[in-house]
């Protein structure tokens, strides 16, 4: 046998066939034809036009060259981009965008992480939010306009639903707006705020004082503090941009003040789309610091804020 | 010899073609590795790193190594099976389709046309193309040896016959897709299900057409050029079979930790563990064949061309299933680590043994020698050199990334931001940079070579004639 199907090409071709399948039968044909593969998780949307065109462009552009989509139960993994993969967020995922390389963060847990209007300035200069960054700039997208009619065929191939209205409205829609729409999606059919409330290292029960209130060195270290982590957003010395001015005394979009532990909180966790913090609804877009900044570096940040109101908290 | 003349000059062209897109691929693989420490050289939309370096992956794995390895396995082929290409005409369609596909793939990537799965970023026309390419490839290479006039087939063969077969089952299955437009698919297979697709696909790609393909050309040409029989027909079939039947298995140790089911990620640990077994079954193989006569490195120039390819192919699969395992995973997936792998066996493995390859191929076809031993040497030493800076570079840049990536302060708290991170890249990429300019200068060398030999060649002809 073993001399004979060296002479025999045709023989040895089926053989080699049946070599080469029988891995893939058991790890790829079969499992496809079972539900394991197929898992969705409830409440999962599929992409809105606008989203979906997004995507294209983040394939086009590609994206997952340099950023991955998916974050691993692992515990730094987790607390530097939020809760773990599911198997059940992919399923409109054709073809699914995890990627291999990290050049760049994790995009997983992006959505909802930052204001629109962050993605948009950012797009057009990483490097104004980033000294480090070497991503290429995008904001030359916002000189292109979307094609309702391609869009439309694209929904159409992915048996995604859509309204007439929905495609209409996308002949006034730039690339830039398309893509920050898929990225604001991603992620998004998980909890974040309970991810980033269970994960935290640090916590802080309510009504706690802030240890360093008025703390000169404090308040010097929160300065730094804030030029590294907040200017971007909140401005010079907190007058506001992106995120709302922090002099003032308003507090998530209402005119009175809070105690610290609130700020603390807030700079913490983040803020979440249909979240609340001490009665207040969130609109999301502040990112969480849990994984990056110290318990005396929040409560210093804290500080330093207030002392741009010109108070020392409370 | 004449009989053979017609199919020379197919294996000719094709080797030409592979050079051509070679340098294409190799240009655009420079461009990319300055554009991530010189982000002012992304010039949007064509020349952007995102579309670039689809074109440096697809251009090299499709244009210079694929057609390098057609060209080759004509050559091969005949010489194995005593006898010329039984349809002549249709291997010389099979260039020109190549050239059209491999052409039309270049331009639509770089205008943005992608599947976005890895090693298979075509889009749909283009596959089209190649599958029916890969199906006329197949009908040549097989009916020649079913015509053969040689009894038993050859090693060379037997992975000749299984690199068409598992590239015909992978690439087919990975490319089913909705066609929304002319340029515009997208995967049938989502998710998790699309990644373990992706995956099997992926993996199994690097092994039959950088893997199986590459050991039927070494088995064939590191004998002819030494003058040495492989040491062991026995160990060579034990290699091949335990190769092609584990390898399929293995393609889920890319989505270690992901949402894919945890048992297909632990098979495919576990067959990728055992894939070392076959791999230096020919590693051995290799060296004890150089091994009865190791003058023969010194005293023929193409030999150490084989020994170190096969010696960064015994690395190579070793380092592989290494990080297959869920430990070491953990640290180096989605780090650089990860791309000084891939380009140890590319640059290490796959361009010697190609290259020491068409040496020796170009000067048999004009009935000469090389044009210059002197050049061919330091072709080897600079890729060497080259190869070596880019891997190292990157292997410690990937374990800084993840090292740093997993660093906690004693509150729990992460020691470093992810710009914090990237600020530490910088010293590594602008190094990996050098190394692949001495790579490419290295392959240039080559170039050179080839052509003076080709212009060497037909001199003779002419003044035969």
């Amino acid at each position: 046998m073993a001399k004979n199907i060296y002479s025999k090409p045709v023989i040895f071709t089926i053989l080699a066939t049946l070599a080469v399948l029988s891995g893939s039968i058991v790890v790829t044909f079969v499992p496809m034809l079972t539900a394991q593969m197929h898992p969705k998780l409830e409440g999962l949307k599929p992409y809105t036009a606008l989203q979906l065109a997004g995507r294209d462009i983040y394939q086009r552009e590609g994206c997952s060259f340099c950023h991955t989509q998916t974050v691993r139960p692992l515990k730094t993994e987790v607390l530097r981009y939020g809760e773990y993969s599911k198997a059940g967020e992919f399923a409109y995922d054709q073809p699914f965008l995890w990627g291999t390389k990290r050049t760049g963060p994790d995009l997983a847990r992006i959505g909802g992480k930052y204001p629109d209007e962050w993605h948009k300035e950012h797009f057009e200069n990483p490097r104004a939010f980033f000294a480090e960054s070497d991503m290429p700039a995008y904001g030359w997208l916002k000189a292109y306009r979307l094609d309702p009619s391609t869009v439309e065929a694209h929904m159409k191939g992915l048996g995604f639903p859509y309204t007439p209205d929905e495609i209409a409205v996308l002949k006034d829609k730039t690339e830039l707006e398309a893509l920050v729409a898929y990225v604001q999606v991603i992620g998004t059919a998980v909890s974040q705020k309970a991810a980033a409330i269970t994960t935290a290292p640090i916590k802080v029960s309510e009504h706690v004082p802030n240890p360093l209130a008025g703390n000169p060195k404090a308040i010097s270290m929160g300065e730094g503090l804030f030029k590294k982590h907040c200017e971007v957003c909140h401005g010079k010395e907190g007058v506001g941009g992106i995120g709302p001015s922090l002099k003032s005394k308003g507090f998530l979009y209402v005119q009175a003040d809070v105690p610290d532990d609130d700020y603390f909180e807030v700079i913490n966790n983040g803020t979440h789309q249909g979240g609340a913090e001490d009665g207040r609804t969130e609109k999301g877009g502040m990112p969480n610091f849990s994984g990056t900044l110290s318990k005396d570096e929040i409560w210093a940040l804290v500080s330093y804020i207030r002392s741009l109101q010109g108070t020392t908290g409370g | 010899m004449s009989d053979y003349q017609y199919d020379n000059q197919t294996v000719k062209k094709f080797i030409i073609s592979s050079i051509f897109w070679g340098v294409v691929g190799l240009l655009a693989g420079i461009w990319i590795s300055i554009q991530l420490w010189k982000p002012e050289l992304n010039f949007p939309p064509l020349f952007t790193y995102g579309r670039l370096r689809s074109i440096h992956v697809n251009v090299l794995a499709f244009g210079l190594v694929l057609g390098a390895l057609m060209g080759l396995f004509y050559y091969v082929t005949m010489r194995l099976t005593k006898r010329p290409l039984v349809f002549s005409g249709l291997a010389r369609f099979t260039l020109y389709l190549f050239n059209f596909a491999i052409a039309l793939g270049c331009v639509t990537l770089l205008q943005g046309y992608t599947k976005s799965l890895a090693y298979n970023e075509f889009e749909w026309p283009v596959n089209l193309l190649i599958v029916i390419l890969w199906v006329l490839f197949a009908i040549v290479i097989l009916g020649t040896i079913i015509k053969r006039k040689e009894e038993q087939m050859y090693i060379s063969l037997w992975y000749f016959i299984a690199t068409i077969v598992t590239i015909a089952i992978i690439y087919i299955v990975n490319n089913l897709v909705i066609p929304v437009g002319l340029f515009k698919s997208y995967s049938i297979f989502a998710g998790v299900n699309g990644a373990n697709v992706e995956w099997w696909y992926g993996h199994n790609a690097v092994g039959s057409e950088l893997t199986m393909a590459v050991l039927g050309i070494f088995y064939y040409f590191l004998p002819k050029s030494t003058g040495l029989p492989i040491f062991s027909h026995r160990l060579s079939i034990i290699a091949f079979w335990s190769l092609v039947f584990a390898y399929l298995w293995t393609g889920a140790h890319h989505l270690v930790y992901t949402p894919v089911p945890d048992w297909i990620q632990t098979l495919a640990i576990a067959f990728t563990i055992f894939l070392i077994a076959p791999s230096w079954g020919s590693v051995v193989n290799g060296f004890y064949t150089v091994g009865e006569d190791w003058s023969k490195i010194r005293t023929n120039y193409l030999t150490k061309f084989f020994i170190l390819g096969i010696t960064f192919y015994g690395l190579q699969t070793v380092q592989g299933p290494t990080q297959g395992l869920r430990v070491v995973s953990q640290l180096i997936h989605y780090t650089d680590w990860v791309v000084g792998h891939v380009h140890m066996g590319a640059m290490g493995w796959d361009a010697l043994v190609i290259t020491a390859a068409i040496y020796y191929v170009i000067p048999k076809i004009y009935n000469t020698e090389i044009y210059s031993e002197r050049v061919a040497n330091t072709h080897f030493w600079l890729v060497l050199i080259g190869q070596l800076i880019y891997s190292i570079t990157m292997w410690i840049a990937g374990i800084q990334q993840g090292a740093l990536q997993k660093l906690v302060n004693p509150d729990g708290t992460l020691k470093y931001t992810m710009g914090e991170i990237i600020a530490r890249n910088y010293p590594y990429w602008k190094l990996r940079t050098l190394g692949g300019v001495i790579f490419v200068v290295g392959m240039l060398f080559f170039i050179y070579n080839v052509f003076m030999t080709i212009r060497k060649g037909n001199a003779l002809a002419a003044s035969k004639a």
